[in-house]
């Protein structure tokens, strides 16, 4: 017979074998952003240092230096630029195609727009570059944030279609008898009730934005230069500066880890188009 | 169906005619969306058409000379003569394979795993979410640094067990590899997830009456979990691959192609051939072909869903 003790003491072996196999999977995964913070507050020799240092004393000296020393704060300025005005059109163009498109079940349009996600960014940038220098916008934060738009707005079509989707019919059936237009009724109860739905579409906008590089790398050029066109040029130099890439990564990590924490429940949904639930 | 959703404001109730005889009311299944299929005709249907027309001409944006016809040239010189290109269309498939294939292996295991109740689930499933979301280039040079031969942190971990150095991102043997693990790195997590939200939305009853039967848990897994999961893995993978074949930044920012091309992708090459060498009617006719591949390929799991499932 097995007694009750044996069994308690088997389920916490198997337990201890869990916890132990699920920090084996996911410490690779985490150990990344805690090596990009620990070099942020090494010196450069001892970032260099053969073997790597685990212990070391913290310094934040790489902070300050690349916050006095570099124009980060204009970069930090002009990435928050770019990403608020293009998540911003993104979801004023956006809000009403979603809403028609759920509303009059437009399907070709929905299609439409699930193409152009699938279209290589590549393929866009090319004339893009050659249009802009044509008008001498690169290097605005018009040609950037125009850009970032073929981001933002087909994420923000699709997550919406989803919310306005859900939304109970017989609201828009009141609406309707009581002679509300089909505006009004975008306006006075799609727009109110889908709110979630606008700050959740909003944030995973502005973080694709955020974390654009190609496109910000040449329409941006040398006028409009994004933080992560700022963290890649540290690799240009003959010898880089550990130190201070990793301390301006981690600055352009930090606000993503933030929102993420707020969104995270959409954000599977976000990267597949709603097609899967995370 | 009548209720459900906004539709039922598409139905046109009777007697209320005022609204009905506007303009704007009659049609505002035009104009509502109007705005972003503009936005989408001016910022990507124009582009493609335009890089299309470029593809027919040889074209140097550094040099003053206007585009000049040259028919299919551009496409001949990549297809037939251009081993640079046709080594970039290998390696796009290549790296795609490896890297959604490993990334959806190791999904569903590590679902398997933490699909437990345990204390601080919840924090898990948040930091997964960081891989896949923090800045690209920002991850991508922390890969970079422990990837270097000489103070990277990689070698040290293969010295503690004896092994020779490598020269990783380096090394144009292994380069290619080293960016399937950046990129599985990134995005095991997502499938991990997708596949974690699938497991329990299953059904019980199949599992109680397999149980019963007398099955073992590999034979669940195979002939339950799997089928019923498939759906739901197949839009992953869809997804995946699409990324994966149009993969930048990772291996922009790592190795920009090399060494010796040893990790140059379509995209990459087209890039180059771009902004670097200004060719734009060569690189145009590359991106038509990359293009249509993505849609190939999109369109293929399109197929296999009506087909398979």
């Amino acid at each position: 017979m097995v007694s009750l003790g044996s069994i308690r003491w088997r389920r916490r072996v198997k337990t201890l074998f869990l916890y132990a196999f699920m920090l084996f999977f996911s410490a690779p995964f985490i150990f990344v952003f805690v090596w990009m913070v620990m070099a942020s507050l090494k010196t450069q020799l001892q970032n260099t240092a053969i073997p790597p240092l685990l212990f070391f004393e913290p310094t934040f000296e790489n902070y300050y230096r690349v916050f006095t020393r570099t124009p980060i704060v204009q970069y930090f300025n002009n990435s928050i630029i770019v990403a608020l005005g293009s998540t911003g059109l993104g979801l004023l163009l956006g809000l009403p195609a979603a809403f028609s498109i759920a509303l009059f079940r437009q399907h070709g349009l929905a299609l439409a727009v699930l193409s152009s996600r699938i279209m290589p960014g590549m393929s866009y940038l090319l004339p893009w570059f050659i249009l802009f220098s044509a008008l001498q916008l690169i290097g605005t934060h018009l040609a950037v944030i125009l850009s970032h738009l073929t981001v933002t707005m087909p994420l923000v079509i699709w997550i919406l279609i989803g919310f306005f989707e859900d939304l109970p019919g017989e609201l828009f059936d009141a609406a309707r008898i009581d002679g509300c237009s089909v505006y009004g009724s975008f306006t006075r109860i799609a727009l109110p009730l889908a709110l979630p739905g606008i700050i959740v579409s909003g944030i995973l906008a502005f973080i694709f934005s955020w974390n654009n590089f190609m496109l910000s790398l040449i329409l941006g050029g040398s006028g409009v230069r994004t933080l992560p066109v700022a963290v890649y040029n540290f690799i240009g130099e003959t010898q880089i500066d550990w130190g201070g890439l990793n301390a301006t990564a981690t600055t352009v990590t930090l606000p993503v880890v933030f929102f993420v924490l707020i969104v995270q429940r959409h954000v599977v949904k976000g990267l597949t188009l709603g097609a899967v639930k995370g | 169906m009548s209720n459900t959703g906004a539709a039922s404001l598409a139905r046109r109730p009777r007697g209320i005619p005022s609204l009905r005889g506007l303009f704007g009311e009659r049609n505002a299944r035009y104009i509502m969306p109007a705005p972003a299929v503009l936005a989408i005709a001016a910022m990507m249907v124009f582009p493609v058409v335009y890089t299309f027309y470029l593809s027919f001409h040889e074209w140097f944006a550094s040099s003053p000379k206007a585009p000049a016809f040259v028919g299919l040239e551009n496409y001949a010189t990549l297809i037939l003569k251009d081993p640079r290109f046709q080594g970039a269309f290998l390696r796009t498939f290549l790296f795609t394979l490896l890297a959604v294939g490993l990334q959806t292996v190791l999904g569903i295991a590590m679902a398997l795993v933490f699909n437990e109740e345990f204390r601080g689930r919840g924090l898990f499933r948040t930091l997964f979410l960081l891989p896949m979301m923090a800045t690209p280039v920002a991850v991508s040079l922390v890969w970079l640094m422990m990837y270097d031969p000489t103070s990277g942190l990689l070698n040290y971990l293969l010295s503690l067990f004896g092994i020779e150095p490598s020269l990783w991102v380096a090394d144009p043997k292994i380069a290619l590899l080293c960016l399937v693990v950046v990129d599985s790195w990134k995005f095991t997590p997502l499938i991990m997830l997708i596949v974690l939200a699938g497991l329990s939305a299953l059904p019980a009853e199949p599992y109680e009456s397999a149980i019963i039967d007398g099955a073992g848990a590999g034979q669940l897994f195979w002939h339950i979990t799997l089928p019923l999961l498939r759906p739901t893995i197949m839009v992953a993978v869809l997804f995946r691959s699409i990324d994966a074949l149009k993969t930048f930044d990772s291996i922009f920012v790592i190795t920009r192609g090399g060494p010796l091309y040893a990790s140059e992708t379509l995209n990459i090459y087209a890039f180059v051939a771009a902004f670097q060498y200004f060719n734009m009617g060569y690189s145009s006719a590359l991106l038509v072909i990359f293009f249509v591949i993505v849609m190939a390929v999109s369109v293929l799991f399109m197929w296999l869903r009506r087909v398979s499932w």
